[in-house]
């Protein structure tokens, strides 16, 4: 049912590498570039966030593993422009020319001036809904199982496949957010109530490290059923 | 063309195959059309790699150690806390900040991609968003710990918060021992980017036991 990136619980990956304090740095130029050049494209405002999220989930496992970290970003980036429409794979291979007709979005460009305004407003996720709040403080739920879009078969969804099927309880409200199963696809926002779900290590892998440990998933009232 | 690429699913592969060429032909494509504006790129750059990082993180936790009532506002509302400190925006719209203490320590991943609160510790370093972070850190939080170099009291719980929402969680690391006398400026020093994300302890204070 999941996708390559849902990783969570897998073994085998080897050590975690730190690095030194600070603000992180990036490993080669071309990562800031890509950062930045994914940005500016997201301020054109022809796609959202879960539908640019779905856009690096979509890779092939074999391209997903072999990519690094901001290559899947390109990639995505890349998908999504053509997939939206902004761009044509005609467009993609073409380096040649350097004269152009205005592109219909170009007054939609991000200038210097926009940027800092553009990251400070952020996009919050929260939502006035008309969903009533299902589950109290405390409350014992249940998550779905399988892990999976139930709109779009494939589609995006948040709630991993290591927390599938898994009872724990609502530890916070969060008020009503987003749902990115639908946003993701074009289906509308459909903003339901959104809670931070804890889980006991135990409820979730086979030798748990610590008998008190806990993980905590925030999770869409659509994944919880009443346990 | 190598024959197992489906150009209609992923037109990514007309691109170079290098991912610098790839990033500058996105980037030249993109630009002769007029979407993006290299001074643009250029902005965003410095922004994150110069002015916004785990500073404004360590002066919240420096705040908070230091006055119990911007503490407890912490806990109500940290979105609207720490807003009005200046630190608010992208990867930042929705704040929560958990507390360490001796019997709980706090620690964030992200398992499904990279979610990391921007506002407060800027962009993620690359190991928060290796595959072996997000694959181990729920499963195994103190071995991966270990790979830090930091070891839990056997009393001590470990929570893990995974971020699959929007909502963006900061650690509170416990204030270290020594530190009563200290100001916020000074505090704030104590204050390393990983304590924030739960890898990490903050620094001692020289010369305390």
């Amino acid at each position: 049912m999941s996708r390559v990136h849902d990783m969570g619980g897998r073994f085998g990956d080897g050590p975690v590498l730190p690095e030194p304090q600070g603000i992180a740095q990036p490993g080669a130029d071309w990562h800031g570039r890509a950062l930045a050049v994914s940005l500016a494209c997201g301020a054109l405002g022809q796609w959202n966030i879960d539908m640019s999220r779905h856009g690096r989930e979509c890779l092939t496992p074999k391209d997903y593993a072999r990519f690094s970290y901001y290559e899947k970003w390109m990639a995505g980036l890349a998908d999504v422009l053509v997939q939206t429409g902004v761009l044509t794979p005609v467009d993609l291979q073409d380096l040649s020319t350097d004269t152009e007709d205005a592109h219909p979005l170009a007054n939609r460009m991000m200038t210097a001036d926009m940027v800092v305004p553009a990251m400070e407003r952020g996009g919050p996720a929260n939502r006035p809904s008309d969903v009533p709040t299902a589950f109290s403080i405390g409350q014992a739920v249940c998550t779905a199982r399988p892990a999976g879009n139930r709109l779009v078969d494939g589609g995006h969804t948040r709630l991993p496949a290591y927390a599938q099927g898994a009872k724990g309880r609502i530890l916070r409200q969060h008020g009503t957010h987003v749902f990115p199963d639908s946003s993701a696809h074009g289906l509308g926002e459909a903003p339901e109530p959104l809670y931070a779900v804890v889980f006991s290590a135990s409820e979730l892998w086979s030798n748990p490290e610590h008998p008190g440990d806990e993980v905590i998933l925030d999770l869409w009232q659509s994944y919880l059923e009443p346990a | 063309m190598p024959h197992d690429i489906h150009d209609h699913d992923h037109p990514h592969a007309l691109l170079p195959p290098d991912p610098a060429l790839r990033v500058k032909a996105l980037e030249t494509i993109l630009s002769r059309k007029g979407l993006i504006d290299p001074a643009a790129l250029d902005e965003i750059i410095d922004l994150y790699q110069n002015r916004i990082g785990p500073k404004n993180g360590a002066e919240v936790v420096a705040r908070a150690w230091s006055d119990d009532s911007f503490r407890a506002a912490l806990q109500v509302d940290a979105t609207a806390v720490v807003a009005d400190l200046g630190f608010y925006g992208r990867q930042g719209e929705h704040m929560v900040v958990v507390e360490n203490t001796p019997e709980v320590h706090n620690m964030v991943v992200c398992t499904l991609c990279s979610c990391y609160p921007w506002p407060l510790l800027g962009i993620p370093p690359g190991w928060y968003k290796s595959d072996a972070y997000r694959a181990r850190a729920v499963r195994e939080p103190r071995k991966v710990l270990a790979d830090f170099g930091v070891s839990l009291p056997d009393g001590t719980s470990v929570r893990v918060w995974d971020s699959t929402a929007e909502v963006r969680y900061l650690v509170l690391p416990l204030r270290p021992k020594g530190s009563e006398s200290m100001d916020v400026a000074a505090l704030a020093k104590l204050v390393t980017r990983d304590s924030m994300i739960g890898t990490g302890l903050a620094l001692p204070v020289e010369g305390a036991a």
